[in-house]
């Protein structure tokens, strides 16, 4: 693989030789690479190439699939978080998570977002948790009456940010966003992405996207990452390139990405 | 005018008699009979349970005792709460059983050996749906009865009843969990939460509703089952005395009486018939109504 210009900033994750399987089957071969502190960082390329493995790795959400089995090591400050000794559930305290489709818990918008909060026990004040989390989120002014309603009666833009004001409750350290606005439309898009560019000030954000101008809009960094077929007649997923954002879409240095970035293919 | 001319292309597609139209008229109008045939059981069943039950339909049932032989009048007071008695104590021992039995199955069988566990637990579970009544209430009163733990009781009976909700109750919460979307449960744990904290506080509540309906069902069945009483609570023309003793239940006594010659008695027989099936009809909406209250999705 090709690691272009140095990653600006200190580095939070490092990749090192990762190969994933699930079962016999290798899902991803060698991926190597630096994600930096306070900067959002994108990941590219056309489904099946392990773009959401990876992501699922870096908060060891993988673990809940039995078969899941991972080489190589990802280091999250220095320490593999994949060593005998470290606690996932605590891991998922520090990396918070975003899925594509918005999952509000079955419960009020109040009580999705200080859900985390309870489970760590937090002694602060929770209304006050809720503000602040729903104000980071650009959701407060819209549903600061209706609070106690279900997270389900929203928008599902809404819905999204709700999702997003319930993962930074908890306070992480990185927040993981997989494929979050693919569900939303345009305008909640915007919002959305908005939300990044202010995020990224206290948190480390890495997200999976499928639209690549959203990744030039809101990533720092961009990781691209293929499908090549395997002689068994797989696919296996590797990163072809990780640059700054705009050498990515600008000036690739491998083919491959400079198909996939001007729509060649994928 | 002249007759509109259609265009040739058109003209085929005009409705005309086929054989193909007439196969499919019959075919229709026969599965339509069928399921007309179907459901007469069920109304015949109501219609004739209704008429022979209504007439001695009064509060009193409710409040007497059954009358003795060649007396009139009475009720079936001590059956009706020595149902509510059975019923609830079979609930109280199958519901915590198979709750977390389900839960067990759907929230934390994840290695291999384990799945391996959960799939014979299934195939078990599926065996004792199919297992008759009456080897419930014979399995009851060989542990209970014979063994001189119990004696002929409501407890006997409960147990009884319990083995015959088990696999109900079992199957509707598995497929109530099974239900619940996969990135519920990934949230939770994305949050930090335990498997445990999430299997609590997020995937059970937000089945809630469909393992209601799985209980309601299951005592609706213990409601109406006979064989399994028969041997284990056997049958008291007295008020409920306690849990170690026998126990009147209504269907015991639908079975006691419907053949006795006294008309009385024969009486009180449909009248309790009637109550139990208004009362399984009732459960059966009731979880139906549960059931579209949902609020996932």
């Amino acid at each position: 693989m090709v690691n272009g210009a140095s990653p600006q900033g200190q580095p939070v994750f490092r990749v090192e030789n990762v190969n994933i399987y699930y079962g016999n089957f290798k899902a991803v071969r060698d991926v190597s690479m630096t994600i930096p502190k306070n900067q959002v960082t994108a990941f590219i390329g056309p489904s099946g190439c392990g773009k959401s493995t990876i992501l699922r790795c870096l908060n060891r959400l993988n673990d809940l699939i039995a078969s899941f089995r991972l080489e190589g090591k990802i280091t999250y400050h220095d320490k593999n978080i994949y060593d005998p000794d470290i606690d996932p559930v605590e891991v998922r305290r520090k990396i918070g998570m975003v899925f594509q489709k918005p999952n509000p818990f079955p419960k009020s918008i109040y009580d999705n977002v200080v859900y985390g909060a309870r489970v760590i026990n937090y002694k602060g004040d929770l209304d006050e948790l809720v503000e602040r989390s729903l104000r980071r989120a650009a959701l407060w002014d819209e549903v600061k009456d209706k609070l106690k309603q279900s997270g389900f009666s929203l928008s599902g833009g809404q819905q999204q940010r709700l999702c997003i004001a319930r993962t930074i409750a908890v306070e992480p350290e990185v927040v993981l966003m997989d494929e979050p606005c693919s569900a939303l439309d345009p305008i909640s898009t915007l919002k959305v992405e908005e939300l990044m560019h202010e995020l990224k000030a206290n948190y480390t954000i890495v997200i999976v996207t499928h639209n690549m101008q959203q990744a030039t809009r809101v990533a720092d960094m961009t990781a691209f990452f293929n499908a090549e077929a395997t002689p068994k007649g797989g696919k296996v997923g590797h990163l072809v390139e990780f640059d700054l954002t705009k050498n990515i879409f600008g000036s690739p240095k491998q083919q491959a990405t400079m198909d996939y970035v001007s729509g060649r293919f994928g | 005018m002249t007759t509109a001319t259609l265009n040739p292309q058109v003209a085929g597609l005009i409705k005309r008699p086929q054989l193909r139209n007439w196969v499919g008229w019959v075919m229709t109008g026969l599965v339509g009979l069928c399921a007309l045939l179907t459901i007469i059981p069920l109304f015949a069943v109501l219609g004739f349970v209704l008429v022979r039950g209504i007439s001695r339909f009064s509060l009193t049932l409710f409040t007497q005792l059954p009358p003795p032989p060649g007396l009139s009048g009475g009720g079936f007071g001590n059956a009706f709460i020595g149902t509510i008695i059975v019923v609830l104590l079979g609930t109280l021992i199958s519901v915590p059983f198979g709750v977390l039995t389900a839960v067990y199955l759907s929230e934390f069988s994840s290695t291999k050996a384990q799945k391996e566990v959960a799939r014979w637990v299934r195939f078990g579970i599926n065996v004792l749906a199919g297992v008759p009544s009456i080897i419930a209430g014979v399995f009851a009163y060989g542990l209970f009865v014979t063994t001189g733990i119990f004696g002929y009781s409501a407890a006997a009976a409960g147990v009884a009843l319990a083995v015959l909700m088990l696999p109900t109750i079992v199957r509707t919460t598995d497929e109530a969990l099974k239900i619940v979307p996969q990135e519920v449960r990934w949230a939770s744990v994305g949050l930090g939460a335990s498997n445990y904290y999430t299997t609590l506080r997020v995937v059970l509540p937000a089945a809630l509703p469909s393992i209601l309906t799985g209980v309601i069902l299951a005592m609706a069945r213990a409601v109406g089952d006979t064989a399994a009483l028969i041997f284990t609570a056997l049958f008291s023309s007295f008020w409920p005395r306690g849990l170690l003793e026998p126990i009147a239940t209504l269907s015991v006594l639908v079975y006691n009486f419907a053949t006795v010659p006294f008309k009385p008695q024969q009486e009180l027989a449909w009248a309790a018939s009637f109550f139990l099936v208004m009362l399984i009809l009732v459960a059966s909406v009731a979880s139906r109504l549960v059931i579209r209250r949902q609020p996932m999705r």
